[in-house]
């Protein structure tokens, strides 16, 4: 029985992926979407409503864009609703109202409410669409609610389309509804809603109301109805599944399918990934999507590059994960990466070439299918109509210039003129062989064209030149009409060869620029140790590998600060903004993306998995590099490789920071036991000899009573001085002290220090070494008294008691010098400098020990007063203690 | 005997310190029946008492729940010249500077030894008792005749110059009590020469070269570090 439970416990997975789930949760905002099928089903009425019940339940909600189109009925729902103001967005002199995200995020409510989800922003705007507004909010932790309608997901645009007649330009990527926490649909009956818009309820800008016409038919709103009731029952299916795997409960879904398609830039690709994402949505399998970079695709123009780029951020948009891949054919690295991913489905668009072309070129379907094995294929259809807007893409041609024609007419002419000399040694068809050089080096050097047209020209040359009749162009023998033809097919084929393979070369050039480039990042990144090695190496490497100019901004408290940048690029506010947008959010932002596009830089964020270390911007001298996937992907790289290395380094800088703390608490436990020991010891004795005496005060002889009451006093006098110590100490250490420096008599000084010290004393002799003129010395002179005393008290306690001690002053020019020697044991030579930390004591017989703060405190002090001490081992046994200050 | 139990010709001691742990020492160690002792718990109950009672000398403690003690002093000095001695654990000397510029006569850190506090004790109410200072001013071998402006060390007469002697004049007409350098500059140099700290401690030292047998380790004009200075009193 318990065996079966166990087997009934969800997966660890499950339960890390919920955990993880909930934790994103917690930190973001909640969406709720209200979907509707057409405009006019209350999709704001509806929203109001909702508002309005958090709002009587206590919550605090606020209007950030509400468009109730002077409706009376939604109008009524908005009073007594808090309304943020809108921005105003200038547009050619017009100001148009858009969502202030600024202002909701500062006003940062619990709930906002933002209509149209799928709106796009006036140009100017911090983003491009409104969802992406809506989710920045949610990042911030504001739930939001929104409205948008179903023919807005961007997977169900072509259906739409399809459906209606009628392209939707504003799109919604599907994500944020499966990101969305709840779904709310608005439904009505089409009848109601053809109703509403007969009586004018419905909202209907002016400028479409012929597109309306077309739109609302009861054809169309009736599949349209049917489309968002099926995609709010996927949810609620999803959501269901979802909870079946968090409890472990067996349900019927599918094996794992994994679904890959591949894109390539032909105008298709749009069409096919919406397909994908429909197919992966029916069979609930995670769908991934890749684009093969073979030596053949480097020759693309960049119409398609740009195609490609944009295929591939649809495609991410749709939810799939993307991946850029190279091999050497593009079947090949299809099948490779399907194999390494576990991918059971491959789609592919059926081949619109025309059938003789396939004798040539196998489509990749057929390449696809052959390799495949186990994997499925769907070949999925495209439409035609517009396979032919759309054309073939066409090749980037190696530019060739006007001048390389007229080298071909010189290879020409020269080859003429040589065939001239050789004319009495060969018969004319041998001479065909120069001209076959000429074609050989003009496609070499030249390129394909300019070799047509050396072949061309040397086939009329040589007929001209050389074939009799000479110097026409008439031909006697009609044999040579085959040499012309040999000569012009050779030359072409020579031309295409050579073309081809000089043009693969130059992409595996490039390529091989491109990892070196990234070789030599990542070899600087491995040696750089401290963080400013490694700004610096990042910052170099663009510079050599990218025709641009590139900043690093990294976060210095609340504010990104630039720390490294090529010369001569500066951030002003604006850029700094944009930046500081992009490492909030983790997300890339200004050139060349969607968000903030009218920035002059584009800003990448610096992150690995859990961090957000900084933000790299980069200016690319040429607008094309924004888009261009070659230069992004490495740009991407550079930027993942930057990122390590800089969290490589925090992470060692935090461990280093870590030992250092354990080090101190070890010491700071050490210090608190040599505390505690010291302050303890007096007052077991005190103690002990006060309770001795109050209890057995009758039984003790008079001399047993002087005798404890005069060991408690010199033990309480003990523990007052290793209070007072502890205390200046403490002041030491927090800068507490205040030095009230005042011109002071050395000797009067010395005076101090003897007097105070003269019950310790005792009998011990000081010998005084006084000159005579001696200055006054600014200083605080209680404090300077205690230094004395302290040293006077070490020496006391640390030297034979018939011993003498001394104490000296001078003075120079610039400084006064005191001293106080002993003849005792001295310090180990090693331990001279340790004399001064705390608690830092020199192993005595018998009980001498003193508190380890003396010379502590005389080392702060003398800092304190801008001097410096030291200890010395004397010649001829004994330890001299040195202080010297400045003459002020 | 009689005396002592009515305690009505004892100099009266009003103690003003919160701490009852202190209070309790105090009136232990004070009762040689040498003394009245009063208590007081705060600032005001000081005030009220100082003036009620009229005591003859005040321990006061500086850290009080309600008044600082500094303020206690200052307004007794307004209407009272009663010889006042704080207690403070404080041991800045900022502070003992503070007080003894109030007007407060002397000065113990705690903690203190009863021998020290009954000496000082001593002291203060003799000084508070005879109106004008004795004409002679005897302590170990120095002996200074205020009369006739005689100052001998040992028996030989000694030369001062002017401002020497002054200095000498003032320290003898308050023997044993604290003199701040404030108090010092001010009286015999005016308060122009508050900021030149240096002239005292010149004088000082030549005073000492002439009076003290080791200028190193003074015997009569002793140094308060940071303070100030006290000539010794025989108690």
């Amino acid at each position: 029985m318990s065996e079966n439970d166990d087997d009934k416990r969800p997966s660890p997975e499950a339960l890390l992926k919920l955990a993880l789930a909930e934790e994103k949760e917690a930190k973001r905002g909640k969406l709720k979407i209200f979907l509707g099928y057409a405009a006019g089903v209350g999709k704001t009425y509806a929203m109001l409503e909702a508002a309005r019940q958090r709002k009587l339940e206590g919550r605090d909600v606020v209007v950030a864009y509400v468009e109730t189109h002077d409706r009376a009925e939604t109008d009524a729902l908005l009073t007594g609703l808090e309304i943020l103001p809108r921005a105003q967005i200038a547009y050619h002199g017009v100001a148009l109202p858009e969502l202030d995200t600024d202002a909701v995020l500062a006003r940062k409510p619990q709930i906002a409410l933002v209509d149209e989800l799928a709106h796009t922003n006036a140009p100017g705007s911090r983003h491009e669409k409104r969802w992406q507004d809506v989710e920045e909010l949610i990042a911030a932790g504001i739930d939001v609610y929104t409205t948008v309608n179903v023919q807005h997901f961007e997977s169900l645009n072509d259906i739409v389309a399809q459906i209606t007649g009628v392209k939707v330009r504003e799109t919604v990527p599907d994500r944020i509804m499966d990101e969305a926490t709840e779904i709310r649909l608005v439904d009505i009956p089409p009848e109601e809603l053809l109703q509403r818009l007969n009586e004018g309820k419905v909202y209907i800008p002016k400028q479409a109301t012929l597109a309306a016409k077309k739109f609302f038919k009861p054809g169309n709103l009736i599949a349209l109805r049917e489309l968002s009731l099926r995609r709010a029952a996927a949810r609620v299916d999803e959501e269901m599944r979802a909870y079946m795997e968090s409890r472990s409960i067996t349900g019927p879904w599918p094996a794992a399918e994994r679904l890959l398609v591949c894109v390539s830039g032909s105008p298709f690709g749009e069409q096919l990934l919406r397909t994908t994402r429909r197919l992966a949505d029916e069979l609930k399998a995670p769908w991934h999507t890749i684009y093969v970079e073979t030596p053949e695709t480097g020759k693309y123009a960049r119409e398609n590059r740009e195609r490609v780029w944009k295929d591939l951020r649809l495609a991410e948009s749709l939810g799939a994960q993307v991946a850029n891949v190279t091999g050497v054919s593009v079947a090949e690295a299809v099948i490779d990466y399907a194999v390494r991913h576990n991918v059971t489905k491959i789609v592919i668009g059926k081949p619109t070439k025309p059938r003789w072309r396939e004798l040539l070129h196998p489509p990749l379907v057929d390449q696809v299918i052959r390799r495949s094995g186990t994997i499925d294929v769907y070949v999925v259809s495209i439409e035609h109509a517009e396979a032919k807007r759309g054309a073939a893409a066409p090749r980037l041609k190696r530019p060739v210039h006007w001048l390389q024609y007229v080298y071909s007419l010189v290879l020409v002419t020269g080859a003429t003129f040589a065939s001239q000399l050789v004319r009495p040694f060969l018969t004319p068809t041998n001479m065909v062989m120069l001209y076959l050089l000429a074609v050989v080096l003009a496609a070499i050097r030249l390129g394909l064209r300019p070799a047509i047209l050396t072949a061309f020209l040397g086939v009329l040359a040589f007929d001209f030149f050389f074939v009799p009749p000479r110097f026409t162009f008439t031909v006697a023998d009609t044999q040579y009409l085959f040499t012309f033809f040999g000569l012009f097919t050779v030359g072409l084929v020579i031309g295409k060869l050579v073309a081809t393979a000089s043009e693969r070369a130059e992409a595996i050039r490039k390529r091989e620029v491109q990892t070196a480039t990234l070789y030599y990042l990542s070899r600087d990144l491995a040696a750089a140790a401290d963080i400013d090695t490694i700004l610096d190496a990042v910052v170099r490497n663009f510079d050599q590998s990218f025709h641009g100019r590139l900043v690093i901004l990294l976060p210095e408290g609340e504010r990104l600060e630039v720390v490294a940048a090529s010369t001569g690029l500066h951030l002003g506010e604006k850029e700094h903004a944009e930046a500081d947008w992009a490492f909030r959010n983790r997300h890339p932002a200004g050139r060349g993306t969607e968000t903030l596009s009218s920035a002059t830089l584009l800003f990448l964020p610096l992150q690995t998995q859990t961090n957000a270390l900084g933000v790299l911007g980069v200016e690319f001298n040429d607008e094309a590099d924004y888009t261009n996937p070659l230069s992004r992907r490495l740009l991407d790289a550079f930027a993942i490789q930057s990122s390590l290395a800089i969290e490589r380094v925090n992470l060692a800088k935090q461990a280093e920071r870590a030992q250092l703390l354990m080090a101190r608490e070890s010491l700071e436990r050490a210090l608190l036991n040599s505390v505690s020991h010291d302050l303890r010891t007096p007052l077991v004795s005190i103690t002990g000899a006060l309770g001795t005496l109050r209890d057995r005060s009758s039984t003790l002889g008079e001399e047993a009573r002087r005798d404890l009451l005069e060991g408690a006093w010199e033990e309480a006098g003990r523990l007052n001085r290793f209070v007072g110590n502890l205390l200046d100490m403490t002041r030491l250490e927090a800068n507490a002290i205040k030095l009230r420096e005042e011109p002071c008599d050395i000797q009067d000084l010395v005076g101090c220090a003897l007097a105070a010290i003269e019950q310790r004393l005792g009998a011990r002799k000081v010998e005084v070494f006084l000159p005579d003129g001696l200055p006054l010395v600014r200083m605080d002179m209680a404090l300077m008294t205690q230094v004395l005393v302290n040293l006077l008290d070490n020496a006391l306690k640390y030297s034979p008691p018939e011993s003498s001690i001394s104490l000296a002053a001078w003075a120079d020019g610039t400084h006064l010098t005191m001293e106080v020697a002993d003849r005792g044991p001295g310090v180990p030579e090693s331990d001279l400098v340790r004399v001064f930390d705390k608690f830092y004591r020199i192993p005595v017989p018998e009980g001498a020990g003193g508190t380890g703060l003396g010379l502590a405190i005389c080392k702060g002090i003398v800092e304190a007063h801008g001097g410096k001490i030291r200890a010395e081992n004397r010649a001829g046994g004994g330890l001299r203690v040195i202080v010297t200050l400045p003459l002020k | 005997m009689t005396n002592e139990k009515s305690g009505a010709n004892l100099p009266r001691i009003l103690v003003v310190d919160d701490e009852a742990a202190i209070q309790r020492f105090l009136r232990t160690a004070l009762a040689t029946g040498e003394f009245y002792l009063h208590q007081a718990e705060s600032g005001h109950e000081a005030l009220a008492a100082a003036a009620t009672l009229r005591p003859d000398l005040i321990l006061l403690d500086l850290g009080l729940p309600d008044l600082d003690g500094i303020e206690v002093i200052k307004r007794i000095r307004e209407w009272s010249q009663v010889p006042i001695i704080v207690l403070s654990v404080r041991e800045r000397e900022d502070d003992k500077v503070e007080a003894l510029d109030a007007g407060a006569d002397d000065y113990l850190t705690k903690p203190f030894g009863v021998a020290e506090l009954v000496a000082r004790i001593r002291v203060a109410l003799r000084r508070s008792v005879q109106q004008a200072p004795e004409p002679v001013y005897r302590v170990g071998e120095l002996e200074v005749d205020l009369a006739r402006r005689r100052v001998l060390s040992g028996g030989t007469e000694v030369q001062l110059t002017p401002t020497e002697y002054e200095l000498l004049r003032l320290l003898v007409t308050h023997a044993g009590k604290v003199l701040t350098h404030r108090q010092i500059l001010s009286r015999i140099w005016g308060v122009a020469y508050l900021e030149q700290p240096h002239v005292l401690r010149v004088n000082i030292s030549n005073l000492r070269h002439k009076l003290e047998a080791d200028p190193s380790r003074p015997r009569y004009i002793l140094t308060e570090p940071g303070v100030g200075y006290r000539l010794r009193a025989d108690s």
